[in-house]
């Protein structure tokens, strides 16, 4: 969906989206990783199983909801990358681990 | 400690009244969810290299940004105000805690958010708003693969798309939404239009841009609708369709008053732009004695309005401090009053010329409104006719506005539609009424709260209260 | 002036319970309700269906409730039946959890006087202790010393119930007329005029179930209600995969998978307002309860004015002044639908409640208490 500008020098950011590795210019969110990884949801609703999308990319929408290393239902459009950072997939209602 | 201010959100209005407000020597906060100042309209301007992507207009948020650094006022980012007492307290999330400042006065400064755009098919993968591929621009340097249809109406269709042109990836087409009636109503705010020359020059200018660039402009485009099946394929419209891989809506944007709402104040509203605003004077006063509004969130009038607003606030402030007396203050203030005079006369032009088409405000019934629980204009419309008077109850019958956004997009939609039910006006319509948590704070960061006694009494019995009747 | 069979004041989950009940009875009913912005105690419902140490020291009050808890999957049925809105009710059986022994020795103490007073009509409960707890409930924090189970415990949706009610009112002929706030009224015996949103309505037979606005309703049918506001606030979270079998009394999880939070209990006037130092100490005995709670997110919090007798018990009555006029008014509108619509509602359209109802009328506020 999306490809990044032309940028000689420009700094990246190592991060894993669903298992793969992808390089994040430096100030990125997670969703803008998400969208450059080229997945084709970020999440699946908890009420219909629908696919999404970031939508806004301003915190407005809560679309973006991944799970960003290891916590759930997070608007992934307010985090920005980290090295290392693993963004997946929000597959429906959160997991819970009551032990 | 109590700072005397207390600042919501480091846009434009929250950068400048923080700035002024320290130069009288006030202590000021300024707490903001993103990680570096600028708002949305000047995000990420402090890293964004001086280059052929972003006019001078949009660069002059660096100079607001380092006066704002060098300011000496507190600045919190990545911090989410969760409640607000206006007794003068503001609680964030920050770091995964839960923190608390008190302070004499408050200032919002929140600015606004893009109209939804709720045309069939909006919410799939790929339909995303103009303002977002503009943030991805400026924070992430992404562009759109393939082709990208921009759709809508407003003065940030035309920008993002002559933006994206610049950058070597001119979009596919712009399918312009305004219905005829908006050219007619334009061409009677000629005045208003001549007040607003600069920034209607500046349009002019990005449409000359995307005309040397080929992209085609189709206008009065209606029954705009999203097509594919698990994420978008192409758009379609009354009489023509288009391949697409990105489509990108605008319909303007309107006030965020998630907060004002939340605190009870009073708004109006706003006829010729369509949209609430919290009441205010021209301080940014509002009925609450110890809040103010400046900015976009107040009512939209742009970025320099907002600057302009914010030092007003920031004047007042000071005022009540007694850095400065009354006579000073209208000193410092009349020519902030005349400017802000002038930024707002070319207004009723735009106003008129972007008004929303009356499919974007009450869609078809197939369409979601409520994107967090896939709720239905047709839902809510039969909740209407079951008697729902508003969102609120219309809210207990369908969940609408019960998802996580707690109904900041689909608020205006839900208000349309039952005001399109019952034959009144949707300023009749008392919008949503939102609660703390403004936004989502986990349990164990709200445990954390506060260090004082616990209130309530142990085991919290709920149907037996401590009164009963004997025998 | 519309005429109709019956009048009830009061839109929320008890008026539509029995609005529902005498249209089901066959009488031509007008259900009044306020606007979209009113105190509205049914939106603020934590949704137990709770039979549980209700009726401490009123027996009377226990038997109501679980007659009522009884009635509620017949209503839920039928509810679906004629309106296709499924209200969500599961009967697992509840636990009330005790955090400390002091806490456990007064849940157990008082268990035991509920079994006592409820005589023949029996009452079954089982004081479990942490281990017990923590095989019904996985994730029990280890501060819960034990708690109280009884069967006859379960939760529904209660907007759904609401809606559902609504549905099935106008399904049933039932006129409802919303945006009317009550303005003036007239009574006389089978005959009481109301004056709301600019028109009159008239009937032989009125009740009120206007919540808070009873108080100042009832003495002009020759009734007395006296209630107060109670505030209570309540969390939600995030939808959660299910993992809680079982309701507990301050923490329950939605068929939708949102678990809410809800205990505090307020006196402060008519005021909605929420306090962050309540929602932490309900946040924080909820992650003593069960210590995941903790990493979910709050997704939406709310505060709501309970309908508060003096006593706690309901007030169920009719005008000896007025006869045609009657009242209800308690603070469990979720637990007593059942009874409502099925039991208070059939006693109005038979023209006078069962003697059995005695105890729950007003007049018990003028007896000096026993010594």
């Amino acid at each position: 969906m999306f490809r990044r500008r032309p940028e000689p020098g420009a700094a990246t950011v190592a991060v894993v989206v669903e298992g793969r590795d992808v390089r994040v210019p430096d100030g990125a969110s997670a969703a803008a990783a998400v969208l450059l990884a080229g997945l084709a949801a970020i999440r699946d609703t908890p009420v219909g199983g629908a696919p999404r999308a970031p939508y806004c990319l301003m915190g407005v929408c809560f679309d973006c909801l991944a799970e960003i290393d290891g916590i759930p239902n997070r608007q992934s459009c307010m985090v920005t990358v980290a090295p290392g950072m693993r963004i997946a997939r929000q597959r429906g209602r959160r997991a819970v681990d009551a032990e | 400690m109590t700072f005397d201010l207390a600042i919501v959100g480091a846009g434009p209005a929250g950068m400048a009244a923080a700035t002024l407000a320290a130069e009288f020597g006030l202590d000021v906060i300024v707490i903001d969810e993103q990680d570096a100042p600028g708002g949305q309209i000047y995000r990420a301007v402090e890293r964004v290299a001086p280059g052929s992507l972003f006019g001078a207009s949009y660069l002059a948020g660096q100079s607001l940004a380092s006066a704002f650094r060098a300011s000496g006022a507190r600045y919190r980012p990545r911090s989410t105000v969760w409640h607000i007492d206006p007794g003068g307290a503001v609680s964030f999330l920050a770091d995964g805690r839960s923190e608390t400042v008190e302070a004499r006065r408050i200032l919002l400064a929140t600015g606004a958010l893009e109209r939804p755009v709720p045309i069939p098919g909006w919410t799939m993968p790929g339909v995303m708003t103009a303002g977002a591929a503009q943030i991805l621009l400026k924070t992430a340097d992404l562009l759109p693969v393939g082709r990208a249809v921009l759709a809508g109406q407003g003065p940030l269709l035309y920008l993002v798309a002559a933006q994206l042109c610049r950058a070597g990836a001119p979009p596919a087409a712009i399918l312009e939404t305004a219905p005829p009636a908006n050219y007619r109503a334009a061409a009677r705010q000629l005045g208003a239009a001549w007040a607003g020359r600069d920034a209607v020059a500046k349009g002019l200018g990005w449409l000359r841009e995307l005309r040397r660039a080929g992209v085609p402009i189709r206008r009065g485009v209606r029954s705009l609708r999203a097509v594919g099946r698990e994420r978008v394929e192409g758009v379609a419209w009354e009489g023509g369709e288009l391949a697409a891989d990105l489509l990108l809506l605008h319909d303007g944007v309107i006030p965020n008053t998630q907060i004002t709402r939340a605190l009870g104040l009073a708004h109006d509203w706003h006829a010729a732009q369509c949209c609430w605003r919290p009441s205010v004077d021209q301080w940014g006063n509002t009925t609450l004695a110890t809040v103010a509004v400046a900015g976009d969130g107040g009512g939209i009038a742009g970025a320099e309005a907002a600057v302009l607003s914010g030092r007003l606030a920031a004047l007042t402030a000071a005022t009540m401090r007694g850095k400065i007396d009354a006579a000073e203050r209208d000193r410092c203030a009349a020519p902030l009053h005349a400017a802000l005079a002038h930024e707002r006369a070319g207004r009723p032009f735009l106003d008129a010329l972007c008004r929303p088409a009356p499919e974007m405000l009450a869609p078809p019934d197939a369409v979601t409104v409520c994107r967090c629980e896939e709720v239905t204009a047709g839902a809510v419309r039969r909740a209407a006719r079951l008697g729902a008077q508003g969102p609120n109850q219309a809210k207990a019958f369908t969940r609408c506005g019960m998802g996580p956004c707690q109904g900041r997009l689909c608020g205006p939609l839900v208000a349309s539609l039952i005001a399109e039910v019952h034959g009144v006006p949707v300023s009749d319509i008392e919008p949503y009424r939102p609660r703390a948590p403004y936004k989502p704070i986990t349990l164990g960061a709200l445990a954390g709260f506060a260090p004082h006694p616990d209130p309530l009494p142990a085991g919290g019995e709920r149907e037996e209260p401590a009164r009963s009747v004997g025998g | 002036m519309k005429l109709f069979d019956a009048i009830v004041v009061g839109g929320g989950l008890v008026g539509a319970a029995i609005g529902y009940g005498l249209g089901r009875a066959g009488m031509q009913t007008a259900l009044v309700d306020e606007g979209d912005i009113a105190f509205r105690a049914s939106r603020g419902n934590f949704g137990l269906v709770w039979v549980q140490s209700k009726g401490l020291g009123a027996p009377h009050y226990q038997r109501w409730t679980r007659r009522s808890a009884d009635e509620w999957p017949l209503l839920a049925a039928e509810l679906f039946d004629r309106t296709g809105v499924a209200v969500g009710h599961e009967r697992p059986g509840g636990l009330h959890l005790c955090l400390g022994e002091a806490e456990f020795a007064e849940r157990s103490a008082r268990m035991e006087r509920m079994r006592v007073e409820s005589g023949n009509f029996g009452f079954k409960y089982r004081m479990l202790g942490h281990d017990e707890v923590a095989a019904m409930l996985p994730g029990i924090g280890p501060a819960v010393t034990g708690a109280s189970f009884t069967p006859y415990d379960g939760h529904a949706n209660s907007l759904a119930l609401l809606h559902a009610l609504h549905r099935g009112f106008v399904a049933g002929g039932g006129s409802y007329l919303p945006n009317r706030r009550v303005t003036d009224a007239a009574a006389a015996t089978g005959n009481f005029r109301i004056g709301a949103g600019g028109e009159a309505i008239a009937a032989p037979v009125v009740v009120l179930a206007a919540g808070l606005g009873n108080a100042e309703l009832a003495p002009v049918f020759g009734l007395s209600a006296p209630v107060v506001p109670q505030r209570g606030q309540i969390l939600v979270t995030e939808r959660a995969a299910r993992v809680m079998a079982m309701p507990t009394t301050t923490v329950r999880q939605t068929l939708e998978g949102g678990i809410m939070i809800g205990d505090s209990q307020e006196d402060v006037g008519f005021d909605t307002g929420q306090r962050p130092d309540v929602m932490a100490a309900m946040a924080r005995r909820a992650v003593l309860s069960f210590s995941w709670l903790a990493e979910l997110q709050v997704v939406r919090a709310w505060a709501a004015l309970r309908v508060m007798p003096p006593d706690g018990v309901p007030i169920y009555d009719q005008s000896e002044r007025f006869p045609g006029a009657f009242t209800a008014n308690c603070h469990s509108g979720v637990t007593l639908a059942g009874a409502h619509a099925n039991v208070f509602a059939a006693m109005v359209a038979a023209g006078a409640l069962d003697p059995m109802m005695a105890p729950f009328s007003a007049r018990r506020f003028d007896v000096p208490a026993a010594a």
